[in-house]
């Protein structure tokens, strides 16, 4: 069994569903990436998605093009997301990258997957690439041992449904809303919905992103779904920091409470 | 059944003279996902599968059904005023080693340019669709002013998505759009230029897609975009190629077009390619030059790859990160280009070379004093392409040129280019209407 995959095992076993954090790689800065993951994985992270900074992420709403801008510009680089893996898959929770299609391309299919195996990461999600496209990635990530994770959304039909499914290893990511990435008020009612009918075409974990933020936010996803994405909620917590100590402190405190959330409870102590 | 839109007069006489696609365009790609060759196809968020795949049958449908067609050429005849003329540029010829320039007078349309042409026919298509939205990216503000257009001719709200220094440079075509009841959305992120617009759009687009069609203004973009959108433009050639057949009894040596994102040279090429002894050129903003790195010319050093829904060329550094383009021609300012030059271009079927601000800005002036045309900045670099081209070709040849668009737009950007008045003049100008 896969990291991932007993790591999703792990908190069935807990009766719950895992917690999946995203932050951009080189956030809130290139020495302090690693060290703010870890403190989130401290504080109940389960597993954590690494972004690929890209100049065109047509699928994030500000607060995180905010965060990838800044990385961009401070340089961050493919080798320096490979690094940012190495170092979050040390604290122990396995570790996927997020990339748009074109960064992965570019680089090479078959050397993004090899270096990444190589880093220790377990799986790449692609937000922007959907299995009719994805030949050679499919071919490279089954050869180097990654999982792939393809979207699937309120509006795809159940044919597409099971399309997506089938090219999925390690979970199924269920966008709730049609919408871009960022904090909501509620999360979509939809989102219900679309597991469940994800669920009568596969096995695999469906994890639910795309606006949660909250821990009764997450309570409620968690409730349905195997897995919560949370991602622009902690990048804003690091972005309205005033310091990154305070950043640190304000994401661990975070990842706490949304711990909490999908475990049902309320209120645990953040450890430092 | 879609009701009716317009209340077209002698619906038998339109009918008789609607024309209706020869049945070799269907044939000529892309492929059924979408593709020229390797590239094209559909990059794009999941959440967008519905809605392109709702398109795909919506446009294949509509273009076969005699109303819809109908109701597009009527459009076209007593709004956009089409056909169009051909007119011989006879004092352009001695700059062109004498070679005869033809120029097709997409400048003459309603609106000013070509733009009209695919922004009717997706208008229709969202009526059709039942959707009472528009969005469209625009840069330079000719795409923006059509659509605009169209959304107060067919009642559809319309929001447009300009990037910030777009909005500045073409600061008489947002006043424009803002009179034809558009609202438009000054993009701040990126490069603040056509790209980041398109990134904006499809934010929206994949928020609102129940209610809006993304009317994208070029031959770019996820399938079936590039594939419809020619469908709507290729009426630029079949009229010129019958214009230019009547004009000099023969068939032009050459078609030139400028390419931003490609749309009015596929819709002058595209009746043309299966005429062996045609050459097709486009010609790419050099911007500052080559060797400057401040260009948009990615067919002449770009690389493959995917940007926008669609695999093409692009300018992109080792990552895969797009670079910024640059070019006095806000229209042109775009580092990708349709999926189906990329396949153009590595063929062989079309030769693209690049036309720098400068060389584009004395065509510019040229074309206004030989000929009393201002062409949009845009048009001028075909017309500087199609200089360089006669003087290899010598005074034999016959160049037909997709004059794309009028340069009002373009006077505020000239007369600061030329000195013609004083910068504050220009900058108060700018300022009034941003």
């Amino acid at each position: 069994m896969s990291h991932l995959a007993e790591t999703f095992a792990a908190a069935r076993a807990d009766g719950r569903a895992a917690l999946i954090a995203y932050l951009p790689a080189g956030f809130p800065t290139r020495v302090d990436c690693v060290p703010v993951i870890a403190a989130m994985v401290e504080n109940g992270v389960d597993a954590v998605e690494i972004g690929l900074p890209y100049s065109d992420p047509l699928m994030d709403g500000p607060v995180i093009q905010a965060a990838v801008d800044s990385s961009l510009k401070a340089g961050t680089r493919i080798g320096d997301v490979m690094a940012n893996v190495g170092g979050v898959v040390g604290t122990g929770a396995p570790t996927l990258v997020m990339s748009y299609w074109n960064p992965i391309e570019r680089y090479g299919v078959d050397r993004f997957a090899r270096e990444l195996a190589e880093a220790g990461g377990c799986g790449v999600i692609t937000p922007d690439l959907t299995p009719e496209e994805a030949g050679p990635w499919i071919e490279a990530t089954d050869e180097h041992g990654i999982d792939r994770v393809f979207l699937v959304a309120p509006s795809s039909s159940d044919e597409r449904i099971e399309t997506v499914v089938r090219a999925c290893s390690g979970f199924v990511y269920a966008a709730s809303t049609m919408g871009v990435t960022g904090a909501r008020t509620a999360v979509s009612s939809s989102a219900p919905e679309l597991v469940s009918r994800v669920r009568q075409h596969t096995t695999l974990p469906v994890c639910v992103g795309l606006g949660v933020s909250t821990r009764a936010q997450a309570a409620d996803v968690a409730s349905y779904a195997d897995g919560v994405i949370v991602g622009s909620a902690f990048v804003k917590a690091l972005l309205d920091a005033e310091s990154p100590g305070a950043g640190a402190a304000a994401a661990a405190a975070l990842a706490a409470e949304l711990a909490a959330g999908v475990r049902g409870a309320s209120g645990v102590g953040v450890r430092a | 059944m879609p009701t009716p839109l317009l209340n077209i007069p002698e619906t038998k006489e339109v009918a008789a003279v609607t024309q209706t696609p020869e049945q070799s365009d269907l044939g000529a790609g892309p492929d059924s996902a979408g593709r020229f060759g390797k590239y094209g196809g559909r990059f794009v968020p999941e959440a967008l599968m519905a809605a392109l795949e709702e398109l795909d049958v919506a446009y294949r449908e509509a273009i076969a059904d005699p109303e819809f067609v109908a109701q597009y050429d009527y459009l076209q005849r007593t709004y956009t005023g089409r056909p169009n003329p051909v007119t011989d540029a006879k004092n352009l010829s001695e700059h062109a080693g004498g070679a005869r320039i033809l120029l097709k007078r997409e400048d003459l349309n309603h609106t000013g340019s070509h733009k009209i042409n695919n922004v009717l026919g997706q208008a229709l298509l969202t009526k059709r669709m039942g959707k009472t939205r528009v969005i469209a990216e625009t840069g330079a503000g000719q795409h923006g002013v059509a659509t605009a257009t169209a959304a107060a001719l067919l009642d559809l709200e319309c929001v447009v998505y300009m990037g910030e220094e777009d909005t500045q440079r073409q600061a008489l075509n947002v006043a424009r759009m803002q009179l034809l009841g558009a609202t438009v959305i000054p993009v701040t992120a990126g490069s603040r230029t056509l790209k980041d617009a398109i990134n904006e759009a499809m934010r929206d687009w994949v928020t609102n897609v129940d209610q809006t069609h993304y009317l994208l203004g070029t031959v770019a973009g996820p399938a079936p975009f590039p594939e419809m959108v020619r469908h709507f433009h290729a009426i630029i050639g079949r009229e010129a190629r019958e214009q230019t057949l009547e004009m000099t009894g023969r068939l032009p040596d050459v078609v030139a077009a400028c390419v931003g994102g490609g749309s009015n040279a596929i819709g002058i090429f595209h009746a043309f390619r299966n005429d062996p002894g045609v050459r097709l050129f486009g010609f790419e903003a050099g911007g500052e030059g080559i060797e400057s790195g401040r260009h948009a010319a990615k067919l002449s050093v770009g690389s493959s790859g995917v940007l926008h829904g669609a695999r093409s060329y692009l300018l992109q550094d080792d990552e895969g990160q797009t670079i910024a383009s640059h070019s006095i021609s806000a229209g042109l300012d775009y580092p990708s280009v349709g999926p189906e030059h990329a396949w153009l271009r590595d063929t062989g079927k079309a030769t693209y070379e690049s036309v720098t601000d400068v060389e584009a800005m004395d065509a510019f002036a040229l074309l206004s004093r030989t000929e009393g045309i201002i062409p949009a900045i845009e048009s001028a670099h075909a017309i500087a392409g199609a200089l360089r081209v006669g003087k290899r070709l010598g005074p034999d040849a016959v160049i037909l040129v997709n004059l794309s668009g009028r340069g009002d737009k373009d006077v505020a950007t000239a007369a600061k280019w030329f000195n013609l008045v004083d910068s504050a003049t220009v900058d108060s100008t700018s300022e009034v209407v941003t």
